[in-house]
């Protein structure tokens, strides 16, 4: 980043990018929940030329024991990135970059998870990028997002993320790879859609007051929109029609919420009476 | 204007049963903030992927997933993990494993003789007596009807189902066990002991988790009485 020379023109006369995208445009997003069968709660997200699957376990006993909490839960964030994700193989195993992004997704978690109700136990969020194309730490804060709900984690809101930045002079959201590489500025950004909270924000390159300004109002109203694809994917996965017999399973469900432990109860005594 | 959009957010959460994800708002101060929700500047929110209930002026959200974090009082089948020479080790499927000191065996067990009631991999049947603000979780088998379990299996769903499963009253139970004449106790931390011919069992087992896969699904009791009607045929 930072600006290397290139010939590829990143901006036409049209104002148009590269890919044929406007400069406020995203890339294509897709995101499914619910992926996976071991985890407690998963994700696969495709964001243009990114491919990410996201798996969510816990709160568990937090191992290694030091890294314990006794008044709080620990949110373990791990970004990896396939061997085979870049065109030239990446090294396998944690590198300085993926354990900086490990550890501000953790930091963005932490925020807006109530850790407090699970003390003494870790969760842990696992993000493996299967295929990189720029913009991957929003792609992994995205899909991870979807995976701490699906996997029932209570939180103040889902996390949304997306990257602006700067190329060729002119402000451009959602950075692709070429534009990445030979722009001038890139920077991801994290928030609580509800409150509009940054809890994640990054910056390689530079940007006059200005620029960032516009840069940000740019990647929040991106973030806005990811909100809306996230919360999608999950009522998706567990829609609920009106249907009557549906409410009815559901007022089962309430019901038995306070009371719990007499229907067990009544449910065992059955079984002593048979035995 | 402001008066108007908060009576129609708090209407639309009077008829209820609608899905609700974490940040959603769910009502202004009309209500009280039950499980699953949270409080901010007065206004209620949803913490968890979950179904809104209200009761009793309390607003809920019934969550769909998560770990079984453990309760005073809730009846568990739990796997003994480790033996010390006063206490047991239980797994209750939830982040916090449970000791089980002798006094609250249902014996009386010397110092250093635990291993001769209990050993690693028993299964019991227990109750969570005391859970502390760390959630230091103590297990109880001294009241009445917890014991060992001796033979039989266990299936383990997600514990939040585990209500779908028992049904209204205990009647989705209650099916399982007239037409398979199975023995099943469930227990609040999503494991589910089965005792009975081996036939019988499977049928059990396979019902169950029909439920849990499908416990959100339109006619699920009609479909669970028909899959038990055409196990016993297959059988009769």
């Amino acid at each position: 980043m930072g600006g290397a020379k290139t010939d590829i023109k990143l901006i036409d006369e049209n104002g148009l990018r590269f890919d044929g995208r406007k400069p406020d445009e995203l890339r294509p997003i897709r995101i499914e929940a619910n992926v996976l069968k071991r985890a407690d709660g998963s994700a696969y997200l495709e964001w243009g030329g990114n491919k990410v699957i996201a798996a969510v376990y816990g709160p568990r006993e937090c191992h290694p024991r030091h890294m314990q909490d006794p008044l709080r839960a620990v949110v373990q964030a791990k970004y990896n990135m396939a061997s085979f994700s870049v065109s030239d193989r990446k090294r396998p195993g944690p590198d300085r970059r993926s354990q900086e992004i490990s550890k501000i997704i953790s930091e963005a978690f932490e925020h807006v998870i109530f850790t407090h109700l699970f003390p003494r136990t870790s969760i842990d969020v696992y993000m493996e990028v299967l295929q990189a194309d720029a913009g991957t730490r929003c792609a992994a804060l995205t899909a991870a997002s979807v995976a701490l709900a699906d996997a029932g984690i209570p939180m103040r809101d889902l996390v949304s993320s997306c990257a602006a930045g700067k190329v060729q002079d002119t402000i451009v959201l959602d950075l692709r790879k070429e534009e990445d590489n030979f722009g001038e500025a890139d920077m991801p950004l994290g928030i609580v859609p509800r409150t509009g909270e940054i809890v994640l924000l990054q910056m390689d390159g530079d940007l006059t007051l200005e620029e960032f300004n516009k840069t940000m109002s740019l990647a929040t109203e991106a973030c806005h929109k990811i909100y809306e694809l996230q919360k999608d994917a999950l009522r998706r996965k567990y829609g609920v029609t009106d249907d009557e017999d549906v409410q009815e399973s559901v007022d089962a469900v309430a019901e038995s919420v306070p009371d719990r432990q007499e229907e067990a109860e009544e449910a065992f005594e059955d079984e002593q009476e048979e035995s | 204007m402001n008066e108007e959009t908060d009576n129609v957010s708090a209407s639309e959460v009077s008829t209820g049963r609608e899905l609700v994800l974490p940040g959603d708002m769910l009502s202004d101060s009309k209500y009280k903030a039950g499980s699953g929700t949270y409080l901010e500047n007065g206004k209620i929110f949803a913490s968890q992927l979950g179904i809104v209930s209200v009761r009793s002026n309390f607003i809920n959200v019934v969550p769909l997933a998560g770990r079984f974090i453990p309760k005073v009082g809730d009846q568990v089948i739990g796997i003994i993990m480790d033996v010390g020479p006063s206490n047991w080790l239980i797994d209750i499927n939830s982040p916090y494993p449970a000791p089980m000191h002798i006094n609250e065996a249902p014996w009386k067990v010397e110092f250093g003789d635990t291993g001769r009631y209990l050993t690693v991999g028993d299964l019991i049947l227990g109750k969570i007596f005391m859970v502390d603000e760390v959630k230091h979780v103590q297990v109880t088998m001294r009241s009445h009807g917890l014991r060992k379990l001796q033979g039989g299996q266990v299936v383990e769903i997600s514990h939040s189902k585990v209500p779908r499963v028992i049904g209204r009253n205990g009647s989705m139970i209650q099916m399982i066990k007239n037409s398979t004449g199975c023995r099943i106790i469930v227990g609040q931390n999503g494991r589910i002991w089965l005792d009975g011919e081996m036939e019988a069992i499977s049928t059990a087992v396979t019902a169950i988790q029909m439920i849990e896969r499908e416990a959100q699904t339109i006619g699920l009791t009609d479909k669970l009485r028909e899959l038990l009607e055409s196990a016993n045929k297959k059988k009769g």
